[in-house]
């Protein structure tokens, strides 16, 4: 079996969330399959610039062909457009004018797909919203299976969307609250679907010991490991942690690892450590009683995920339902969602080492059951297999053609937020 | 990766996120549920638009999303042309590029579109109003039951520290008895029942009396006039007072603070009675007109 497994950037050094996802799904399907990369030369996804070299690369062991970007974002262009079709009763043109904005608006990349559709049994696109995603299920789309990387966000709502999750062979979700989320946006429940997240490397030994050594670290603490930023919920966590503090009898500190784009409060008990080798972010996780992952949006929290897979629990912002279904799935973890419930979860953990512990371990099955790479590699093989096995049943929503000049600028579409507003809520019941 | 050997199955994260919820409600006292916040705000709501107070039926009007429903209509690029007659119908279709040779409707059906459109937001924005104002209201009943829940609890932190306060004054006042009890036992073993007693130092007006911690010697005096007073109940009771033993009262011109603090507080040093009547002899005891309501 060949694949084709097509994202918006590429590459060991980028570290964005869909993009690590797709190098490590393709290095370990790789086992299974001859797998090449299609994506663009960018590798900031701000501006689409073209930094690598067009052409063939080879990225650990993978082959990677890279096509150039016609265009640089415009932020303000794409800014307007968002405006208008995010909150605006707006048209088909409108919709086509964002997703050119959005970038990266690769036609050799498309070209690429559609002239070489029978070199692959199957095309894996990477991020439902991007530009390579939609025009490249639409060039193939009985080879076409999606990982749409969807979170709660107005991009969900867009109409344009609609015909890409229902038409192309395949989706593949990582969480069952993505996959309710898609559902409900797009009413796609026949397409073959798995719910598939992403495996870890999470190293055999960790050093708990090292790593408060090194930092000087003592007594128990709480770990928050990513970017130190307020879409990230961390000036939520500082001011819960501060009022905590004050108003805790408990030694529980606060230690911080990630680049930090937020000022830290001045706080005795909370720790910045800055950017952590792998190393230490395990040896840290390990060391502490709980990792806290106050974020709101989530599509997976691998770092949640290694933190279960090291014993650890997790105490998560319960307004985000991946977060919040997670842990109750699991059974490894608490949430909370007001200033009461934090304080009231954060003292339960140094109260009951026994039980916390406890939770951790149900992580660490949970993570070994689900999220462990055998298992992810399996599930992908075995939708893909299923694929395989089915002919494509022709005429799907994206072979047809795109509305004409004057249907195309009818005002008719709603804004994509109050698509959004209507779309289920809440952690996901079924597993 | 990790092994593990405790008994994971004993522990339930919904159990404990209700016994998480169920300690918060008891530390908080009263609390709502976002069902109940929304009721109390409802109720709010319909009193903030009380009819007699504002106009009758705002309510409604508001809800209905304005002041008079207005009945919409779709423009399109064919509005204009329209017939329910299909040879009319035919016939401006055949004649509307000489129509247009004499003037551009386009402008024109752009701008009813555009009409039309304006009017359904327009409905839209009422309805968005109403439910911002009804937030809105949402918010400051959440936010007046929190004021009244933190000044619930602000009194309760209040006389708690009242309490422990008081509650520490009476432990160093116990302290500071004990410690003089002892220092005042072995001078006493050592003396005869009529032996001078050591000149007690004069009251000293001003805040010297009363340095350095008046509340504790205060506590201390106390005690220590309780315990006189349990001796003099044992040798006679009330009937062995000296008369008019009271007139000293605020002798040293500090009133019932000077008189606690004051040399009064000395008297366990000489023990007995007598050291008592000579220091009311010299003026400086004086016990108090409570001290006698005590009795």
């Amino acid at each position: 079996m060949k694949l084709a497994v097509v994202v918006q950037r590429y590459g060991t050094a980028i570290a964005g969330g869909a993009e690590l996802h797709a190098r490590h799904v393709a290095e370990h399907l790789s086992k299974y399959a001859e797998v090449e990369v299609l994506t663009s030369c960018a590798r900031d996804y701000v501006t689409w610039r073209n930094e690598l070299p067009a052409g063939r690369d080879v990225v650990n062991g993978l082959m990677v062909r890279r096509f150039p970007v016609r265009h640089r974002r415009s932020v303000e262009r794409f800014g307007r457009l968002s405006a208008t079709v995010f909150q605006q009763t707006h048209s088909v043109a409108d919709e086509l004018a964002w997703l050119d904005a959005e970038g990266p608006t690769s036609p050799g990349l498309i070209e690429y797909i559609r002239s070489n559709r029978d070199a692959y049994d199957f095309f894996l696109f990477w991020s439902f919203r991007y530009y390579q995603a939609y025009y490249g299920a639409r060039a193939v789309p009985d080879r076409a299976v999606l990982v749409p990387t969807a979170e709660r966000e107005p991009a969900i709502g867009v109409s344009l969307f609609r015909p890409l999750l229902n038409g192309v062979r395949g989706v593949v979700y990582l969480t069952p609250e993505e996959r309710d989320l898609v559902n409900g946006a797009s009413g796609n429940d026949s397409i073959p679907s798995i719910v598939a997240g992403s495996g870890s490397e999470v190293p055999e030994r960790v050093e708990p010991g090292r790593f408060r050594q090194k930092y000087g670290i003592e007594g128990p603490f709480a770990i928050y490991v990513g970017r130190i930023d307020q879409n990230k919920g961390c000036d939520e966590l500082f001011d819960f942690f501060v009022r905590f503090t004050r108003s805790e009898r408990s030694p529980m500190q606060l230690v911080l690892c990630g680049n930090s784009i937020l000022p830290i409060p001045d706080n005795p008990r909370i720790r910045h450590l800055g950017f952590v080798p792998d190393e230490d972010k395990f040896d840290g996780i390990a060391a502490s009683e709980l990792l806290v992952m106050p974020s709101y949006y989530e599509s997976l929290s691998i770092v949640a995920l290694e933190a279960w897979a090291t014993g650890k629990p997790v105490l998560a912002n319960a307004k985000c339902d991946v977060l919040k279904g997670q842990c109750l799935r699991s059974n490894a973890g608490l949430f909370y969602e007001t200033w009461d419930e934090f304080a009231e979860a954060l003292s339960w953990f140094a109260r009951r080492p026994e039980q916390a512990r406890a939770l951790g371990a149900n992580g660490c099955a949970y993570f070994r059951r689900h999220y462990a790479w055998p298992v992810v590699e399996k599930q992908y093989m075995d939708l893909l297999d299923d694929l395989a096995r089915e002919k494509p049943s022709g005429g799907g929503p994206l072979s047809e053609p795109l509305p004409g000049w004057w249907q195309r600028r009818k005002l008719t579409l709603p804004p994509a937020e109050y698509v959004l507003e209507r779309l289920p809520k809440g952690p996901s019941r079924r597993s | 990766m990790a092994d593990f050997n405790i008994r994971s199955d004993s522990v339930n994260v919904e159990q404990i996120m209700q016994q998480i919820r169920a300690k918060i409600r008891e530390k908080r006292g009263v609390d709502y549920t976002e069902q109940q916040i929304r009721e109390l705000a409802a109720v709010k709501l319909e009193r903030f638009l009380d009819p007699q107070k504002v106009r009758s039926g705002l309510l409604e009007q508001f809800r209905k999303g304005g002041i008079s429903p207005l009945e919409n209509y779709s423009f399109e690029d064919t509005t204009l042309f329209e017939s329910h007659r299909a040879p009319l119908r035919w016939i401006r279709r055949l004649l509307r590029p000489i129509l247009k040779l004499q003037f551009n409707p386009n402008p024109l059906i752009h701008v009813l579109h555009m009409q039309a459109d304006i009017n359904t937001r327009q409905t839209q924005y009422t309805e968005i109003s109403y439910e911002l104002l009804h937030n809105l209201v949402l918010e400051t009943t959440r936010l007046s039951i929190e004021v009244k829940n933190l000044k619930m609890r602000v009194e309760s932190m209040s006389s708690r520290f009242d309490f422990a306060e008081r509650r520490a004054r009476a432990l160093e006042g116990i302290v500071q008895y004990r410690s003089e009890e002892k220092t005042a036992e072995a001078p006493a073993r050592g003396r005869a029942p009529h032996a001078q007693a050591p000149q007690a130092p004069p009251a000293q007006p001003g805040p010297s009396a009363q340095a350095p911690a008046p509340d504790a010697d205060q506590a201390a005096g106390i005690e220590a006039r309780r315990r006189r007073r349990r001796r003099r109940g044992r040798r006679g009771g009330p009937t062995s007072r000296v008369p008019g033993e009271g007139a000293a009262a605020g002798a040293n011109g500090t009133g019932d603070e000077a008189v606690s603090s004051g040399p009064d507080d000395q008297a366990p040093k000489s023990g007995g009675r007598d050291d008592e009547g000579r220091e009311r002899a010299a003026g400086t005891d004086a016990p108090t007109a409570p001290d006698r309501e005590d009795q």
